[in-house]
């Protein structure tokens, strides 16, 4: 049974006592506990249930490595499922939940699988379920899905904030722990910019609780020394509680900083630093591996490190009678660290057939057995651990001896930290005297010009010593000297199935020595077939402390070595990252922030009806109290085309385009010719993209000799321009011309209707008569002492003034309008009275009746490609064979037979099926709307040779068997003559 | 997350001021090209795993287009320059010859 | 080779001999010297092209050579998804083939590939976009894909994590396909490589095609990194190095590799059953059988070999989907990675014949991968088998792009995937 001691504990204030719950238990910590040595020291050992067979589990582990004990943690909009107690500091009101589970975490009916281990080894699911075919979706997949999982799903939003950062430097040091502190007081005492991010709240990592002396001092001095030197340069930066990521590209390197992490008074939770470092120092540490045996999962099985650290750093016995089994000298510091806390070691089981290491002599001078050449058979208990059976490590594990304890510390060696070396490609070269994988200092990740991007130092480095650790930093430090190792990768050497069954290399995934054979046998040989076979390595805690440990079987299994074997990809992030600090402040308003025209609150203030377009949200229509949007749409349209509307047109683009060879520019880039475009005229042109296909089209006004004003749609605006500049920039750079994309300077509004000149003879200025400002040109003047650019343009078929006043008086020019047209009837009109009123007239829309796929020929606008030109953009794509097909369809007006209105997107049905068993088609709809004028349905589509079809009807299938009859018809439908725009 | 050096601001930039442009020295074929030769222009890339000659904008800084040396299976940068030429600066080939002897050209 | 069945009967009776009887799933043969097909490329694709190739059309002196080790590319990297709901026809033939192939894909190869026809929507964020989704369900009826339109409250209703008021963009309705959904990637490669193993094919792991042999505009065999080995018809089915085999080959291909990324959240129990798209805002996301919240978004859009994206991306798609389900907020990304993807000139698949006799390429399925993998390996299989496309291939040759007939997707969505 575990327990608070009653002294010691380096980083825990006892004056801070802390309350929580545990499933809804109330414990008590201290200040400076985290959940798990809190957890444990209020004697709870069990904490979870695992993935697969729900076997109980506890801690194995004290820091990022641990895989079982995982909680549920806070409720409500607060609750955070998978949280991992060993990096979770402990605070006032921690209310923590065991998870995958049911009913409870003492009482698990998912426990069955256990009982049915033999029947669910690795990959069994690709095996069976297969039969019947319905019952995978039905039946099986429900069950696994339910007994998968681990946490909770949060059911609410998130009400916390994030942060995101930047920042720059020389060195990144990755670590604080004694290599990375004093690297980073190198690099700093070199003038160096240095950042150093440790993961945990304390600086110093292991060398506090392993012991030795640094530069004569003890390891916690001579940390807290070189923190305070550090702190005080101005080219250091010192972060904790910040984990490094990810390093990713040309030195791009994530940390991940909990900063307000339950504190509610304001603060981000987290913030995430974007980090761009000349060089990164990975002075990440190891961790050390469990060692394969069975029962190595009973709560109460945990690291040997991970033993001490509890007692040393938390004043928390993990049990009072603790077994170390080990295959190295290191764990022999565990044993001691028991002991010196009056606690017993009834033996130390070491692998090895001799252990006479300083550390192994100090135990035996202590008085603790010391069992050589010997292994754990197997680990008493379930729910805890109450002994160890002992065997001949060499042997299959016939019992020697049965040991009673509460505790098995285990040590199979250490593995070097090496993800943020690898993930944007640094190799790793095996290390047989160690048994590890470390950076291969000759194949280092690249940056931009091919230099290093980072350094290694200390234990991830594969230096185990403290004297070789701080030798690299000229700073002379010794510990006890450590014999060599002996590499076990299963306990007993020549263990039988049975254990082999019961010894976990995964623990949340429960992956165990067993499977990981089983994969080998069945030819899944590579690495990354094994992994994702038995799924090990792929838990929350992504192999960290499992992959070594599998890998080093599969290669025995396969009789090769363990370099040839090689690791699994290391991908970011090193341990698991909010999406909250992923997402920063990028949330609800900030999310996409909205482009806003000048009247945009004057629209939301009448209540408008919104549409996206782009980023802009532009009024759909503008609803009265208990009008539905369709009755809007039609008011609207009915009193334009009767009296007056206005529109914000605004978020049309509009692009100046200057120069001496400005007109030869335009021809270029329009179908249609530019260039002879007479000052003071408009004229409609259409823009393809290289391939031929439509791409924007709009109005092109010539202010002056040498000056255009080029309107575009109102997504294309940023589009258009940004193709200008690389045609004038990367192709005709010798033509000399300017672009200036002057969208948000104007606002720009339609004055649409009869009594539209009325109104603007009204607001006077200029003069607006049809005699001075004809159809398609322009003017400049102003009205109502607005200084304005008058273009007379119209997409709606009637008289109709564009009128362009500089952006900041926008609302006051639109706010004119409708206080001077009250008399008029004037009412502003949204974009779906725009559409209708410019399909009622056969007028396309980019994006309706194109798609990307459509080119100006299929429109009907042959009049606006320009037949004198040699070449503009599109041109030869246009000549080849499938663009001149007389086969593609081309636009036509659709009438239904009965005035109904005809569903968006329906298609015209051909006779028969293609060699696919598709129904054959002759033609769609790309636009459809209820015209209030003639009211009746209107439509506007693509059909197989439709121009020369008039009057024949098509069949368009609709929803549930309804097929709509619609005739072929001109597509103007609404005063075909054009007699309203030319008053 | 690629850093480049924008030749005309001078300022070695984030990818995301940059907007990326594609394979770089394509010649433009126009009316009364060949079809082979119009499908090459618009098609066929060299999408090269090693040295790449590619178009980007700095578009969220200056708004120049620049073209870039860039090795698509290391990312390492050889250089960047402006894109009113029609094929690499001399000094940028010598020192891609000289880190990668076997590349096979820019062509 | 017989191949032992699997079945639940068959892991029973192996537990109780703790499963010590099971045989390798493929076997592992040194190269021969000359082989009727040669396939590059051992993911679902390459495999796939194998299995039909003998199942449909009885060739069975295949090889399927693969560099690394098989379904290590984009099929063992991907999001999984299955869908058909494309809008043009010829990709709605292959799609809708391939998805109905893996309705019955567990059992014709006799390994559980996990398909899930959980339901998949495409939500619709703006009338444009609404617009959009409904021509495709109207195609779809006719191409005989089924798929409808559904209401925000409908789509409410099965995935009630969604937020369907915004703010930003509003749900408006969704195109839903009923029977689109998930398998497990690996499994699909896996199964397929068995089944094709069992009918005597060889899959070369660990063999790096270095060069291609032709003699007169025909091609003779490859060189690899085992020897050379001679062949018949060539079939190059290698997503992400495409352009690096036809250059071998002696062309060029409409084709650029980019960088797509994906990435989990740790694994949570089960709060959305269906696979959700958000194309106005680029991402999607579904849930795996693990319990992980498994996301994904657009391509980069520069060439790119490296498998490594860039992490800007990460950070927009995942804006973009906490907006979507703002529950997620508070999950952790447990792992990113990336693939490379074939981008072509219409961000369609290349099914084709190539200027060399008898080398054939699939390639250039982008974003779509995986979900096409039983269709396309049916359609190149045939291909392959006849020297002429069949009626699903007939619209993917080379020679659309000469021809300007194009088969674009993004008309109906920004992204696919």
């Amino acid at each position: 049974m575990s327990t608070r001691l009653a002294k010691g504990g380096r980083l825990i204030d006892r004056a801070k006592p802390l309350n929580f719950t545990f499933n809804g238990k109330p414990m008590r910590g201290y200040a400076g506990d985290t959940l798990a040595s809190a957890l444990l020291g209020a004697g709870q050992v069990m904490l979870g249930r695992s993935f697969k067979y729900h076997r109980p589990r506890g801690l194995v582990a004290s820091g990022a490595e641990e895989p079982n004990a995982l909680v549920n943690l806070g409720r409500n909009n607060r609750h955070e499922p998978d949280q991992r107690t060993t990096t979770t500091e402990l605070f006032e009101g921690a209310e923590a939940t065991s998870q995958n589970h049911w009913p409870s975490l003492e009482f698990d009916v998912g426990a069955i699988n256990d009982t049915f281990y033999r029947f669910l080894p690795a990959g069994f699911y690709y095996k069976t379920f297969m039969a019947p075919r319905f019952a995978w979706k039905h039946v099986f997949e429900p069950i696994i899905r339910q007994s998968a999982g681990l946490g909770a799903a949060p059911k609410e939003a998130d009400p916390d904030r994030y942060e995101q950062a930047y920042d720059y430097c020389d060195v990144l040091v990755v670590g604080g722990g004694v290599a990375g502190l004093a690297a980073a007081l190198t690099e700093a005492r070199a003038g160096k910019r240095v950042i150093v991010m440790e993961q945990t709240a304390h600086w110093g990592g292991r060398a506090p609780v392993d012991g030795g002396q640094i530069d004569g001092q003890e390891p916690e001095a001579w940390v807290a020394a070189a923190v305070e030197t550090l702190s005080g340069m101005a080219n250091v930066r010192l972060m904790l509680r910040t984990m490094a990521a990810g390093l990713h590209d040309h030195g791009y390197a994530i940390g991940y900083q909990s900063v307000g992490e339950h504190a509610a008074d304001g603060r981000p939770r987290h913030r995430l630093w974007r980090v761009r470092a000349g060089l990164t120092i990975t002075a990440s540490g190891a961790i050390e591996r469990p060692i394969a045996f069975s029962g190595n999962d009973v709560p109460g099985v945990m690291l040997a490190s991970a033993v001490r650290d509890y007692i040393v750093n938390w004043a928390v016995s993990p049990g009072d009678r603790v077994v170390v089994v080990t295959n190295n000298d290191d764990a022999y510091r565990t044993a001691l660290a028991v002991q010196a806390a009056g606690l017993t070691v009834p033996a130390i089981i070491d692998a090895r057939e001799a252990a006479t290491g300083e550390l192994p002599e100090l135990a035996r001078a202590r008085g603790i057995k010391v069992m050589t050449g010997r292994g754990v058979a197997k680990v008493l208990g379930r729910k805890s651990v109450t002994g160890v059976e002992i065997c001949a490590q060499a042997g299959e594990g016939g019992v020697i001896e049965t040991v009673a304890c509460d505790c098995v510390a285990m040590s199979g060696g250490w593995s070097p930290v090496v993800h943020l070396w690898s993930h944007c490609g640094g190799k790793l070269v095996w290390d047989d005297a160690a048994a590890m994988f470390r950076p291969d200092a000759a194949r280092p990740p690249t940056g931009a010009a091919g230099e290093p991007l980072a350094r290694v130092v200390g234990a991830a480095n594969g230096l185990l010593q403290l004297g070789t650790i701080m030798d690299e930093a000229g700073i002379p430090a010794v510990s006890e000297v450590e014999a060599p190792l002996l590499p076990v990768w299963v306990m007993p050497a020549g263990a039988k199935e049975k254990l082999k069954f019961k010894a976990f290399l995964d623990y949340q995934n429960d992956v165990k020595v067993s499977d990981v054979q089983l994969a080998a046998r069945e030819g899944y040989e590579s690495v990354e077939h094994t992994k994702r076979y038995t799924t090990l390595g792929m838990a929350s805690d992504q192999g960290k402390l499992s992959n070594i440990n599998g890998l080093a079987i599969l290669s025995d299994a396969l009789g090769r070595p363990i370099p040839v074997t090689g690791t699994t990809t290391f991908r970011p992030p090193y341990t698991p990252i909010s999406f909250g600090a992923v997402t920063g402040e990028a949330r609800g308003e900030l999310f996409q922030p909205l482009r806003r025209t000048p009247m945009h609150g004057w629209h939301e203030a009448k209540g408008a009806h919104w549409e996206p377009v782009g980023l802009w949200r532009r009024p759909y229509c503008y609803p009265k109290a208990g009008e539905s949007h369709r009755t809007a749409v039609n008011r609207e349209i009915v009193n334009t085309r009767t009296n007056v509307g206005l529109l914000d047109a605004s978020t049309l683009g509009k692009i100046v385009v200057k120069g001496p060879d400005a007109g030869r520019f335009l021809d270029m880039l329009y179908t249609n010719m530019m260039s002879n475009l007479g000052v003071g005229k408009c004229r409609y042109g259409l823009m393809c993209n290289e391939n031929g296909f439509l791409s924007d089209d709009g109005v092109v006004v010539r202010l002056s000799e040498d000056t255009w004003l080029c309107h575009t749609t109102s997504g294309g605006a940023d589009r258009i321009h940004g193709w200008m500049e690389d045609w004038l920039q990367c192709e005709w750079w010798d033509w000399k011309v300017y672009t200036a994309n002057l969208t948000e300077q104007y606002a720009q509004v339609a004055v649409v209707g009869p009594k539209a000149r009325m109104l603007l003879e009204k607001l006077g200025g200029m003069d607006v008569s049809k005699e001075a400002l004809p159809f398609m040109t322009y003017a400049e003047g102003t009205l109502g002492g607005f200084p304005v650019r008058v273009f007379r343009i119209s997409f709606s078929g009637e008289l109709s003034y564009e009128i362009a006043v500089p952006a900041n008086m926008g609302l006051a020019f639109w706010e004119a309008l409708n206080a001077a047209g009250e008399e008029f009837g004037v009412m502003p009109y949204g974009t779906e009275g725009l559409h209708v009123m410019r399909a009622e007239k056969g007028f396309i829309m980019i994006g309706d009746e194109t798609d990307g796929t459509v080119i100006p020929q299929d429109l009907g606008l042959g009049w606006a490609i320009s037949k004198k030109k040699e070449d503009y953009l599109g041109k030869r794509a246009q000549e080849r064979s499938y663009m001149t097909d007389p086969k593609r369809w081309k636009l036509v007006g659709l009438e239904t037979l009965d005035g109904s209105v005809l569903p968006d997107g329906v298609y015209a049905v051909a006779e028969g099926h293609n060699a696919n068993g598709q129904r054959n088609t002759q033609g769609r709809v790309t636009s459809t709307y209820y015209s209030p004028m003639l009211k009746r349905g209107i439509a506007m589509g693509l059909v197989l040779n439709g121009p020369d079809r008039m009057g024949e009807v098509l069949e368009f299938p609709g929803d549930k068997g309804a097929v709509f009859k619609a005739k072929i018809v001109d597509p103007v439908f609404y005063d075909k003559e054009g007699e309203k725009a030319n008053v | 997350m690629l850093t480049l050096t924008c030749p005309y601001c001078g300022v070695t930039v984030e990818e995301t001021e940059l907007a990326p442009g594609g394979e770089a020295h394509l010649k433009r074929f126009g009316p009364g090209a060949s079809d082979e030769d119009f499908e090459g222009y618009l098609f066929a890339r060299k999408n090269p795993k090693g040295v790449h000659f590619e178009r980007w904008r700095h578009a969220y800084g200056c708004g120049k287009w620049f073209l870039a040396a860039r090795c698509t299976a290391t990312l390492e940068v050889f250089g960047t320059y402006p894109a009113q030429t029609t094929e690499p600066p001399a000094e940028l080939i010598a020192k891609i010859n000289e880190k990668r002897p076997n590349w096979g050209g820019w062509k | 080779m017989a191949l032992r069945r699997y079945s639940m009967f068959a892991v029973a009776r192996e537990a109780l001999r703790f499963h010590a009887g099971w045989e390798r799933a493929w076997q592992s043969p040194a190269p021969k010297k000359r082989y009727d097909v040669v396939i590059v490329g051992a993911g679902g694709h390459g495999l796939a092209t194998a299995y039909y190739l003998g199942k449909v059309h009885g060739i069975t002196n295949v090889a399927v050579i693969e560099k690394g080790w098989l379904g290590g590319g984009n099929t063992g990297r991907n999001t999984t998804i299955i869908r058909s709901n494309y809008l043009q026809d010829p990709s709605a033939a292959i799609y809708e083939k391939a998805r109905s192939l893996y309705e019955d894909l567990s059992q014709d190869l006799n390994y559980n590939v996990m398909f899930s026809p959980r339901g998949l929507l495409m939500l619709a964020q703006s009338e444009h976009e609404m617009r959009g989704y409904k021509r495709t369900v109207y195609a779809n009826n006719l191409q005989g894909v089924e798929t409808r339109w559904i209401t925000p409250s409908e789509v409410k209703d099965l995935v009630p994590i969604v937020n369907i008021d915004g703010p930003r963009y509003p749900v408006l309705g969704a195109l839903y396909q009923e029977r689109g959904g998930t398998a497990r990637h690996d499994a699909v490669a896996w199964g397929y490589a068995r089944a094709c193993s069992a009918m005597g094919m060889d899959i070369i792991q660990q063999c790096e095609v270095t060069g291609v042999r032709t003699a007169n505009g025909k091609v003779q065999g490859v060189e690899t990194t085992k020897g050379s080995i001679d062949c018949g018809k060539l079939a190059i089915v290698v997503a992400g190095h495409s352009s690096v085999l036809a250059e071998m080959a002696g062309f060029r291909l409409p084709i650029e590799s980019m960088a797509l990324q994906a990435w989990v959240s740790e694994p949570i129990k089960p709060c959305m059953d269906v696979v959700v798209m958000a194309n106005l805002v680029h991402g999607y996301m579904s849930q795996s059988d693990k319990g992980e919240m498994v996301i994904g978004g657009g391509t980069d859009g520069f060439n790119n070999y490296t498998q490594r994206g860039s992490w800007h991306h990460v950070e927009e798609t995942t804006r973009a989907l906490i907006e979507t389900f703002p529950i997620i907020s508070r999950l952790k990304m447990l792992r990113q990675w990336g693939g490379i993807v074939d981008m072509t000139g219409d961000r369609s698949p290349i099914l084709s014949k190539t200027p060399v006799e008898n080398v054939f390429v699939n390639c250039g399925w982008g974003t779509g991968g995986f979900k096409s993998i039983p269709g396309s390996g049916w359609a190149m299989a045939e291909l392959v088998a006849k020297g002429e496309p069949g009626p699903l291939a007939a619209d993917f040759g080379l020679n659309r792009f000469k021809e300007g007939r194009f088969i674009d997707e993004s008309v109906a969505a920004g992204v696919a995937h």
